[in-house]
């Protein structure tokens, strides 16, 4: 009976814990796709403030004029270490519609902290119609929307090649090695010095890319570093409190047996 | 002074006072303290607590939720958003809910298959498993209804394509289709009508399982051996006995869901997802919860639509008639050498259909899956009944005592459980 239990036990647990990993397998590409050393890996890595900032750079100067990320509020740039003035002046870069005034009239007004981060077009019909009838998505959650999330963002950045000779290309499309399907309406976005960095880093496309990238996953979450403290301090308490649980346990069934 | 004198049971006096009003107290004293436990229960008698406990979780974490959600299809995504970034602790709460739904059907599904191999479904517990299936049933469709409402691209497309399984039935289907969406197509009404849903059916099920804890605790519950309580000495009391296994077993499953919510909390969900909704974009596959996934591999391994539904529903369905379509005496498959490992392949073969539910539906896949969906049937309609009648069940003991004295050896890592 006790190798019986036993048989059953395995099986159930194996079943417990193969289920969720199925899951995940189930989900994944067969390509391999590779893996990039990240600031705010692990279990208790922290984002990079410095590369989130040169990201936002990145995609100020570059990924803004097609791309909107929607979901993101100047006054978000405080938290990766702008101080509110800045924010202030590079809200003010920006303008948006408000209104109406007393007089009934809409009108235009520079952004404030509390808006939304400005998108490039009005509307997703203006955004096709400047980009040959593709559609920028928003990249406010982009790493969250994509299988292997930074690591692709990352890969798809420098992945840009010639392609193969018996390749038929799109029109209008360009080679990728990591895009579903090879093709992708967006022209190579980056190269060597696209970005000046103010802090002296040097330019080169891996680190444009992986600094863009870094500000595109603290976008879309923002509350990784709270997140994974807390997340220690729960698993932590479960198991203490577990094993005063089990000590009592073992006592307490003791005399049953 | 009162004439009939209030009787004094408790130390405590406001207990008293509501125990001679309202008898809740000795109630809960009957089912939660004394109540007697097998001894030789193991540590998959806790699933159920735990799925308890899961239920609650997701009932508080919900309610917040929707104090901050907006059911209306061009605010929905943004409004799920907003709670994870704008609202304190907002994406504790959002990341609770999806994955504890998650873990809820993992616990439910250990609970169900310890239901099966112990045989626990038959004579007198019939009730309590059909109880039990009504809530894997309504479990089912809160968690789709759930799915849609974030209004991502596979909330959108998940419930076309669920919805659209109605328009198979003969004659009504199309009607019906269009009553349950409130329009032709998914969209606003749609998206109201499953938000209310979604938010009643919780407190259905925890109905359904106050009925359901209600009719195991009638005969008591059932145990490893699968054999009846014959002595005071076969049971320990719930308190302490097994709410320490039960706490334990919580801390267990606490660690497991924290490692997932804290450090991973996007790897049970898929990623289309965090695209908004856009009816012009069919998602290149569509995928089901991946806990639903094993019916969803059912229907699509029958090339005709209704052919298809009506397997995938008969599948969940016949589950209920499971205590009628067994015939043997014993309970627990610990004693029964043949059907036991038939049992287990049934296990296997039930995830391996999740598996291929998550892949496309063709080639080696769809093979798989018609294989598994044969075996599926064949076990429960005709190897269950059959196998009891000619099985010859191993000696089963006495009592409760005597497996305890026969293991006295082993009985400390028997007892160890979990880990
Ligand atoms: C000239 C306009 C333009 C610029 C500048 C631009 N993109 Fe794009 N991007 C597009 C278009 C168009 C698409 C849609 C491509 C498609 O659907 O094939 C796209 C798609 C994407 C995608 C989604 C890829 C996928 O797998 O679907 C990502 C990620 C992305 N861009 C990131 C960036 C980043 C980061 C930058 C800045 C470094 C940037 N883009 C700059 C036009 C642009
Ligand atoms: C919301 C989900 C559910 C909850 C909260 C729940 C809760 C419980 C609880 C607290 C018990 C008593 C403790 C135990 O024996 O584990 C129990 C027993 C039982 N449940 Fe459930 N249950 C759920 C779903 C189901 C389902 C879906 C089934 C089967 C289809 C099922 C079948 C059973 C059976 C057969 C028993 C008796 C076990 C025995 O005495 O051996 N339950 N359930």
């Amino acid at each position: 009976m006790k190798v019986e239990c036993i048989n059953m036990k395995v099986l159930l647990l194996t079943f417990l814990f193969l289920m969720p990993s199925f899951c995940i397998l189930a989900s994944s590409n067969d390509a391999k796709m590779p893996k990039h050393e990240w600031s705010f890996g692990g279990i208790t890595g922290t984002f990079d403030r410095a590369s989130i900032q040169r990201g936002y750079k990145v995609y100020r100067e570059v990924c803004s004029g097609c791309h909107s990320m929607s979901l993101l509020y100047y006054r978000d740039l405080i938290d990766i270490g702008f101080s509110e003035e800045e924010v202030k002046a590079i809200s003010a870069e920006y303008t948006v519609q408000d209104g109406p005034n007393d007089e009934g009239e809409m009108f235009e007004r520079p952004a404030r902290p509390s808006d939304r981060f400005v998108s490039p077009f009005a509307n997703e019909q203006e955004a096709r119609m400047n980009n040959n009838g593709s559609y920028p998505p928003d990249l406010s959650v982009i790493t969250k929307a994509k299988k292997h999330g930074a690591d692709y963002i990352y890969n798809l950045l420098l992945g840009y090649k010639e392609p193969p000779e018996d390749y038929e290309i799109g029109e209008g499309m360009y080679y990728n090695e990591w895009k579903e399907g090879h093709q992708i309406a967006m022209a190579p976005p980056l190269d060597e010095g696209y970005v000046d960095y103010d802090d002296g880093t040097e330019n080169t496309l891996p680190q444009l890319s992986e600094d863009v990238t870094t500000f595109l996953v603290w976008s879309a979450e923002p509350e990784l570093e709270v997140r994974k403290k807390l997340g220690i301090k729960v698993i932590l308490f479960f198991i203490i409190f577990g094993i005063f649980i089990y000590i009592s346990k073992k006592r307490l069934w003791r005399e049953i047996h | 002074m009162e004439k009939s004198p209030e009787q004094h049971k408790y130390k405590n006096s406001f207990l008293n006072w509501i125990e001679f009003r309202l008898p809740i107290v000795s109630y809960i004293e009957k089912e939660y303290k004394d109540y007697p436990m097998p001894k030789n229960c193991n540590y998959f008698w806790s699933f159920g607590a735990l799925a308890t406990i899961l239920l609650v979780v997701l009932i508080v974490s919900g309610i917040f939720l929707a104090m901050n959600y907006t059911p209306h299809t061009d605010m929905a995504f943004d409004s799920v958003e907003r709670i994870m970034r704008d609202v304190s602790y907002g994406w504790l709460l959002r990341y609770m809910h999806s994955n504890g739904s998650a873990f809820f059907f993992i616990v439910v599904y250990i609970h169900i298959l310890r239901g099966m191999y112990y045989g626990s479904y038959k004579y007198p517990r019939e009730l309590n498993w059909i109880l039990g299936v009504f809530i894997y049933l309504l479990m089912m469709a809160t968690s789709f209804l759930g799915y849609t409402l974030p209004w991502g691209q596979m909330s959108y497309w998940g419930a076309t394509v669920i919805t659209n399984l109605f328009s198979a039935i003969p004659l009504v289907g199309d009607g019906l289709k269009t009553w349950i969406l409130g329009d032709y197509t998914v969209g606003n009404a749609t998206l109201n009508r499953f938000f209310a849903l979604h938010y009643v059916l919780p407190f259905v099920i925890l109905g359904v399982v106050g009925l359901h804890v209600v009719a195991v605790h009638v005969h008591g519950s059932n145990n490893p051996a699968g054999i009846d309580i014959k002595s005071k000495g076969d049971t320990v009391s719930f308190f302490p006995y097994m709410i320490v296994k039960d706490t334990l077993a919580v801390c267990v499953c606490g660690v497991a869901i924290s490692v997932i919510i804290f450090f991973g909390p996007n790897l049970m969900a898929e990623v289309d997802n965090y695209i908004p909704a856009d009816p012009l974009v069919t998602p290149s596959h569509i995928v089901a919860n991946w806990y639903l996934a094993p019916f969803y591999a059912i229907l699509r391994a029958i090339p005709d639509k209704l052919g298809g539904v009506v397997l995938m529903f008969a599948a969940i369905l016949i589950l209920f008639v499971l205590p009628w379509l067994d015939t043997s005496k014993t309970k627990s498959c610990n004693y029964r050498p043949v059907y036991k490992w038939f049992m287990m392949l049934f296990f296997v073969n039930f995830f391996v259909l999740g598996y291929v539910g998550m892949k496309p539906a063709a080639g080696t896949y769809l093979l798989i899956a018609r294989i598994g969906l044969v075996y599926y049937f064949v076990f429960l309609l005709i190897l269950t009944p059959f196998i009891g009648k000619f099985e010859k069940p191993k000696k089963i003991p006495a009592s409760i005592s005597d497996i305890l004295k026969d293991n006295n050896l082993s009985k400390s890592e028997h007892e160890s459980g979990m880990h």
